[in-house]
């Protein structure tokens, strides 16, 4: 059972169709699925998935930025974790990382700098972040663009950032996070 | 929150329109007239119904038009928010993309530099899905463009129904078109919808077809009673 977490700022919001519906489009096909919003995650349910994905949120939503003591179970937990766009800012913000300005929207070049299970070589992306992450302790770089940093790997755990979204033009890097051996 | 809906009066505005009004409080339409009949971002067949879509609705329109020259279009765009910004102190934009990172993208920065949010609630709506649920949601759609082969004119003025959606998705499969026209095959027009307090009665159309392709346009038309 994979766990969506929704990002957005409140529960059933009107961004819940952008941002969260099409990661669900992509999972049920292959996993039972269920979804809840950050404010509703109950730590000790956790054991009960077998992988977590954060959901991003619209460009003017910084909610979870605002309420990083909401995560605190993202330490935890010794589930694969992958955090999507401000999953992965906010994901940064648990590990005591400092997130610092970046502004992309649109369909952006991807580097890929260090060999993982999820993405691989040159690719094209939908970004759409006013944050990025600065170069970090806890974190390994998997991936630039030109700008900033696009995709992360805690160096002991199995969780994952990506500042993209693969939901939108490389959904076969959640086909390959849902795969994942733990 | 106070929201503007970007409004072409086609099926994707109009069921944008109404999935953003069971959520936020929509306060107005606003809606960009291209003179460009190639503009990727504007243009539809029918624009200028949308002055009794939004009186159906009882909402008002912010109208701008715009000669259609591609950076310009959105220059307009941005003056039409700013201009929905002040009359209706709106905090956000809603828009009808379902695929087009290329009009999305573009949507979201204008509104960045606005400081207002962007909604796309339809984004990445299976297409099926989308056609299947404006007809279970009684939306009386016409297909006021085809643009694409082997769709003929005898698909002008056409009612979006069960029988069409499955010769659109027979198509889809021969010959790959969208079934929904995120490619540009379709253009449509909402004639009743229900968020509308009354429905728009076609008294005048005409038929302008060029070779592969045209449109239904609508001549005059009226509000009558549901």
């Amino acid at each position: 059972m994979i766990l969506i977490v929704d990002m957005n700022w409140k529960r059933n919001s009107l961004a819940f169709n952008e941002f969260v519906s099409p990661i669900v489009s992509v999972i049920q096909p292959l996993e039972e699925y269920k979804v809840k919003h950050f404010l509703d995650i109950e730590p000790s349910e956790l054991n009960g998935y077998s992988k977590i994905l954060l959901s991003g949120t619209a460009l003017k939503d910084h909610a979870t930025l605002k309420q990083v003591d909401k995560f605190g179970w993202v330490k935890m937990c010794d589930k694969p974790i992958l955090g999507i766009c401000a999953g992965m800012q906010t994901i940064s913000l648990v590990f005591n990382e400092s997130l610092v300005n970046c502004l992309q929207i649109g369909m952006t070049e991807i580097k890929t700098l260090e060999e993982n299970p999820l993405i691989q070589g040159d690719f094209k992306a939908y970004t759409l972040h006013n944050y990025s992450v600065e170069a970090t302790k806890t974190f390994e770089v998997l991936a630039k663009s030109a700008k900033c940093i696009q995709a992360i790997k805690h160096k002991q755990k199995n969780i994952y950032g990506v500042l993209f979204h693969p939901e939108v033009r490389n959904q076969d890097i959640l086909k390959k996070f849902i795969q994942l051996n733990q | 929150m106070r929201l503007g809906v970007l409004f072409s009066g086609g099926k994707d505005s109009t069921l944008a329109l109404h999935l953003a009004a069971e959520k936020e409080e929509v306060a107005c339409l606003i809606t960009v007239v291209s003179k460009n009949k190639e503009s990727y971002m504007f243009h539809t067949p029918n624009i200028d119904v949308t002055v009794l879509q939004a009186e159906a609705l009882g909402l008002p329109l912010v109208s701008v038009v715009t000669e259609g020259k591609k950076e310009e279009e959105l220059a307009d765009l941005e003056k039409a928010i700013i201009d929905a910004k002040s009359k209706f102190q709106i905090d956000g934009v809603v828009t009808g993309a379902v695929e087009s990172v290329y009009q999305a993208s573009r949507i979201q920065r204008i509104c960045n530099k606005l400081d207002v949010w962007s909604f796309n609630p339809l984004w990445k709506y299976d297409q099926n899905a989308l056609l299947e649920t404006l007809v279970e949601k009684s939306f009386k759609v016409i297909i006021s463009g085809v643009f694409a082969y082997p769709l003929d004119e005898k698909w002008l003025g056409k009612q979006i129904d069960a029988s069409v959606i499955a010769r659109l998705v027979d198509l889809q499969s021969q010959y790959g078109i969208s079934p929904s026209g995120e490619g540009g095959e379709i253009e449509t027009t909402v004639l009743e919808a229900p968020l509308y307090k009354k429905r728009i009665e076609i008294l005048n159309s005409a038929v302008d077809w060029r070779g592969n392709c045209g449109v239904f346009l609508i001549k005059q038309a009226r509000l009558v009673l549901k």
